[in-house]
């Protein structure tokens, strides 16, 4: 098998058994990598009983998987997928790291981790060494002290076992804040201070496990690899569209910051309330000027290095540091929280990877906390006497920090925007959960629909398997390239979003050129690409224990998006639930579920989804619909 | 009388081949930790993608802080006088050290004897390996200048001994860049 290890790691953190499983090509010729890999080993460990199983519990499963694309194809992601205490589904999540080249150069496709430690421990990889090792000193530790502590002792480690052979570079480490030490719902795994796996709240499930962090250093090759001549060649031509992509290499996504929001009108702006501004106060060139010390930052074999770093050297925020930040964070912890300068989006942001939140989900909280206040649903009372006014900026970061340590109203919070509407609509008797903006328990991302004019369409969080997800979104024809099992390709080739813009044919081809296999595009998304979404949207719609989806009723889009825009070119545009109805007919009809967005039978039996007929019959006896 | 005419072709090779010589000058603060010089060395030199096996090499023991580093061709070459098995030679033309997968017995002398702990023996290889300027033309440099960072740069001409101080134990180094760009005393 080329382009794969053939094995993965698998580490018991309740009994401390480390062992490999194999990884055969009849599996992956069938669910890939990552997302899909990661989709299908939890479906067979966990479907039977997938309603019982407590994302935050024992016998949830961590997994961190590679693809057969990553480390080959330029600019590399690490996937990590779980069952997700937000979607209560699964969430194929991926951040930039090396921990994926490094898995794979250590000879492993991926590391299964399960049970849960009795203190907090980490687990150390070096090729075939694998120890399970005390972390209780870099417990409550933030992501700046433990990236050094931890990078102190492990590389220590490193040496010795490297004996004579020399220095190795420093080891991938993936690790949580706070926050998800907390098991706070939308806490993330994080890497290099401001790197992140947020979508799914997987930094929550790591805290639940008693896992502080992974370290990961392989010093073997890459698996070989079916054609390397033709590997050079499509190297160079990603390469090529990497730097004709001059605008994105030079300003990454943090021209986002204004465009999306004066030009394409989707930004979300205090709340969703708006979706446009122009405030040039927060245009890329001021981030430029005045917090950028890097230009280009990028991760392994990346030519694109959109990311930037930030770092204030002046004012009350001095010290903070960061990448971009990216546009998602820039949004949500700005113009969302109705902040229009760049050192405050540092700040919270910075703030964010610290404590290891989900930037984008938090944002999403303290957005809905704050029009609360507004709305006067909150008070200064409920918020140990905070002023959460708009671009309240200190306020914002003492919220954050009450989150963090599920102090006050933080407790609440820390459920996540959809579980705080829940709670908060019945301690005030009041329908609150409109004022959420969330699909399937995820924020929505910074990118809106209502104007129609960014990449997203109508369609997009409605009936995404993984909710409020940018990464992942639904898109009619469901059935043709630009559908979700593109984005389901990316998060299970395990490659950059950002620098697959290369046509799909030539991801086809990149794919065939490393594994020696005929992979057609119509291969990918009617079996390969379909069986993962069909998997995950029975995942999805199984859900529990804590939260289940109807999707009659939970297929939709927030309230807030049916409101028309208020201002901006694109003032009184909007999307209508008749025009989300029809969308959603034909939609089910293209990806092959019945009227009620269940998957058909028949249609899971031709994916071949192992007792996915059993599953259906269980999601259909719970929504009473036998 | 062609006693002293042999000496001076010699000593015309010798001047020609100083003017022949690089080095490959090397920028942490240009880098941006994309590895397209590892990605292009391991590929020439093991035509697979491998890290640790790249002769140059990308540390970032600290986020953003890229320090790539490779082999300085010390005139003095202290790794080639520490093998025991005469597995290094110097390259007459480009001044490279030379490895002889053949000779080498992974003893890791050279890389004690490195002043910048360069050599490198990752696992699965037979040998230790270093950086051969890829005859006089590195990938590494090439690939790093087509995506404009130019972290990567060659000097042409006579090798200038303050090349050899250029070299420091990779996680010194990364402090001390650390440290002039955070502003960190300690990290």
């Amino acid at each position: 098998m080329y382009g794969y290890a053939g094995k993965l790691l698998d580490v018991n953190l309740s009994t401390e058994e480390i062992k490999t499983n194999p990884l055969t090509e009849e599996i992956t010729k069938k669910w890939f990598g990552g997302r899909g890999l990661g989709v299908y080993l939890l479906w067979k460990e966990l479907g039977d009983k997938w309603e019982k199983v407590n994302p935050l519990g024992e016998e949830n499963l961590l997994l961190i998987l590679t693809g057969p694309l990553t480390g080959y194809y330029p600019g590399m992601k690490t996937a990590v997928v779980s069952k997700s205490p937000e979607s209560n589904g699964v969430v194929g999540s991926v951040l930039s790291s090396e921990a994926g080249i490094e898995l794979k150069s250590a000879g492993y496709d991926g590391l299964i981790i399960r049970g849960k430690a009795e203190s907090p421990k980490y687990i150390l990889i070096h090729n075939e060494h694998v120890e399970i090792r005390d972390a209780t000193k870099y417990w409550g530790l933030r992501g700046i002290e433990t990236t050094k502590e931890l990078m102190k002792e492990a590389y220590d480690e490193l040496l010795k076992l490297e004996k004579v052979n020399g220095k190795p570079k420093e080891p991938a480490i993936l690790y949580i804040g706070p926050a998800g030490e907390r098991k706070i719902r939308f806490a993330s795994i994080m890497t290099k201070w401001a790197h992140a796996a947020g979508y799914g709240g997987y930094g929550a499930v790591m805290g639940s496990k008693n896992l502080k962090a992974v370290v990961v250093k392989g010093t073997g090759p890459l698996p070989p690899v079916a054609n390397v001549e033709l590997l050079k060649k499509m190297i160079k031509q990603v390469y090529k569209t990497a730097y004709d992509s001059t605008t994105f290499r030079l300003w990454g996504t943090v021209a986002g910051a204004y465009n999306t929001a004066a030009m394409t009108s989707s930004e979300p702006v205090r709340n969703w309330q708006e979706e446009w501004h122009n405030n040039e106060e927060v245009t890329v060139s001021r981030f430029e000027s005045r917090v950028w010390i890097k230009r280009f930052w990028g991760d392994y074999g990346c030519p694109m290095t959109c990311m930037k770093v930030s770092y204030i050297r002046y004012g009350p925020y001095k010290g903070a540091v960061t990448d971009g930040p990216d546009y998602e964070l820039i949004a949500y912890l700005g113009p969302n929280l109705g902040i229009f300068k760049p050192e405050d989006s540092v700040y919270l942001s910075w703030l964010a990877d610290e404590y290891g939140f989900d930037g984008i989900n938090l944002g999403n909280v303290l957005g809905y906390a704050a029009e609360l206040y507004q709305r006067g649903f909150l008070t200064k009372d409920d918020l140990n006497g905070l002023e959460l006014n708009w671009g309240n900026t200190d306020a914002f970061a003492k919220l954050i920090e009450m989150i963090a340590k599920k102090e006050g109203i933080g407790k609440l919070l820390a459920e996540g925007t959809y579980r705080a509407a829940l709670k908060l609509s019945e301690q005030k008797s009041a329908d609150l959960l409109k004022y959420a903006v969330h699909s399937k328990g995820i924020g929505i991302g910074a990118h809106g629909v209502r104007s129609k004019k960014d990449y997203t369409g109508p369609l997009s969080y409605v009936t995404s398997v993984q909710g409020g997800d940018h990464t992942s979104i639904a898109r009619p024809i469901a059935t043709s390239e630009g559908g979700e099992t593109r984005f389901i390709f990316y998060d299970s080739a395990v490659i950059c979003f950002f620098i697959a813009w290369v046509g799909f044919d030539t991801l086809i081809n990149f794919t065939n050129a490393v594994t020696g296999w005929d992979l057609t595009k119509e291969k990918w998304i009617n079996d390969i690409g379909m069986r993962i979404l069909h998997t995950q949207r029975l995942e999805l719609l199984l859900g529990g224990p804590d939260v289940f989806w109807d999707p009659r009723i939970s297929d939709d889009n927030p309230p807030r998006f049916y409101e028309p825009l208020p201002s901006g070119p694109f003032e009184g545009t909007g999307i209508t639930k008749k025009e989300i109805d029809e969308m959603k007919k034909s939609y089910y009809q293209e990806v092959g579920y019945d009227e009620n967005g269940i998957p058909l039978p028949q249609k899971v039996e031709e994916l071949g989804i192992p007792n996915g007929v059993a599953a259906i019959t269980r999601i259909k006896q719970r929504l009473n619909l036998l | 009388m062609s006693e002293v005419k042999e000496e001076n072709e010699k000593l015309k090779k010798e001047e020609e081949l100083k003017k022949e010589q690089i080095w490959i000058h090397i920028d942490p603060l240009r880098c941006s930790g994309c590895r397209l010089c590892e990605v292009a060395c391991s590929l020439k030199h093991e035509k697979i993608i491998w890290p640790e096996a790249s002769r140059i090499r990308v540390f970032e023991f600290i986020p953003a802080i890229n320090v790539p580093t490779t082999c300085a061709q010390c005139p003095d070459y202290p790794c080639v006088k520490a093998c025991p098995t005469d597995a290094l030679s110097v390259d007459e033309y480009t001044g490279a050290v030379l490895v002889s997968e053949e000779k080498c017995i992974r003893c890791g002398l050279c890389i004690k004897a490195c002043p910048g702990d360069i050599p490198r023996i990752p696992k699965g290889k037979p040998s230790v390996v270093i950086c051969d300027l890829c005859g006089g033309d590195p990938e590494c440099v090439k690939v790093c200048q087509e995506a404009g960072y130019n972290a990567l740069t060659i000097i042409k001409g006579e090798y200038r001994y303050i090349y050899k101080t250029s070299l420091s134990d990779p996680l010194t180094r990364s402090k001390e860049i650390a440290k002039k760009v955070y502003g960190w005393e300690e990290w």
